[in-house]
């Protein structure tokens, strides 16, 4: 190893320099195997695992963006139907209480004619007399 | 009579025939995945051979090749910062595994054993190291660089390099002094 810079040398004690060749060589004898090794087979093998982590990876993918499109739609459609009765059972509510107002509107006026048509015939009554007797006379 | 273009082209296939070996094994180091150094090391000459005629050989080719592979390095992790993809897509070796790699030379059983604790123990420190700390030590220790080139290569100036260096080697002495 060519360690010829002064601050180098100083850091560098006999234990920790060999421990450094022998990275070095052993970083070096990896490498020169991994470059021998036969590039067909290799490019298959690579080629086969990463196809295969990406078809998985793709696959998850598609699982997910699934799962969470159909799942907003889903969702989406259940908040649409929630509003929807909640719409008619307002309208209904609207209507019932309409319905009860017209309802209490004509009793009180029903309630109103017959208190009429209960006064009236006595306090018309000396009128009635007196028209007949315009009449005999 | 050879044109401009068929010269360059014949210039490139010797810088690759010259250099692929030196930057596949950087990027084998630094990632520990013998697929990705090699995907890497193919986005690599394939970004020279596109930036070729801009290559103004201020610095030297190879100088210029490992800047490009610590900058697709970088990129390549940056890209993937969702960890579980990360963790799903990674295909590095452990630790024992790449210090099955024994130098040459040592010839006692005995000298083999001591020569693979030692590569473990650096290995597993590198590991510690962070990313531009494990690139200015594996360009020193393992392709041994010279300060100037390591500054040309990762941009950093040379003061700062050597710092990254005292760290890297405090590190790696820390982890061999821990197993005495």
């Amino acid at each position: 190893m060519s360690l010829t810079d002064k601050w180098m040398d100083e850091e560098l004690d006999p234990e920790l320099e060999q421990a450094l060749r022998s990275f070095r060589a052993s970083v070096h004898a990896w490498s020169e195997a991994e470059l021998s090794r036969p590039r067909a087979a290799t490019t298959w093998t690579a080629v086969h695992k990463r196809s295969w982590r990406l078809a998985a990876g793709v696959a998850l993918a598609a699982v997910l963006t699934v799962g969470g499109v159909s799942g907003g739609m889903y969702e989406r459609h259940r908040q649409q139907e929630r509003a929807a009765i909640a719409a008619r059972a307002a309208e209904q509510q609207r209507l019932a209480a309409a319905q009860q107002a017209r309802e209490e509107e004509e009793d009180l006026l029903a309630k109103v004619d017959s208190d009429v048509s209960r006064s009236v015939p006595s306090a018309m009554e000396p009128l009635a007399q007196l028209m007949a007797e315009d009449e005999t006379q | 009579m050879a044109t401009a273009n068929e010269i360059a082209a014949q210039d490139f296939s010797a810088v690759v025939a010259a250099h692929r070996p030196q930057i596949f094994r950087f990027l084998l180091a630094s990632t520990r995945d013998v697929d990705l150094a090699e995907t890497l090391t193919q986005e690599c000459f394939l970004k020279a051979h596109r930036n070729w005629g801009r290559f103004r050989g201020d610095s030297s080719a190879m100088t210029w090749l490992m800047r490009i592979a610590i900058n697709l390095q970088k990129d390549h992790w940056r890209n993937r910062r969702m960890q579980f993809w990360r963790q799903a897509r990674t295909n590095s070796v452990d630790l024992d595994e790449a210090s099955e790699w024994l130098p040459s030379g040592e010839s006692s059983v005995e000298q083999q054993l001591l020569a693979r604790e030692r590569v473990g123990q650096v290995w597993k420190a590198v590991e510690g190291l962070s990313e531009r700390q494990r690139t200015v030590f594996l360009l020193r220790y393992v392709e041994e660089k010279e300060l100037s080139e390591i500054a040309a290569a990762t941009g950093l100036s040379e003061g700062t390099v050597k710092a990254h260096l005292s760290r890297a080697l405090a590190k790696v002495r820390t982890e061999l002094g821990g197993r005495r």
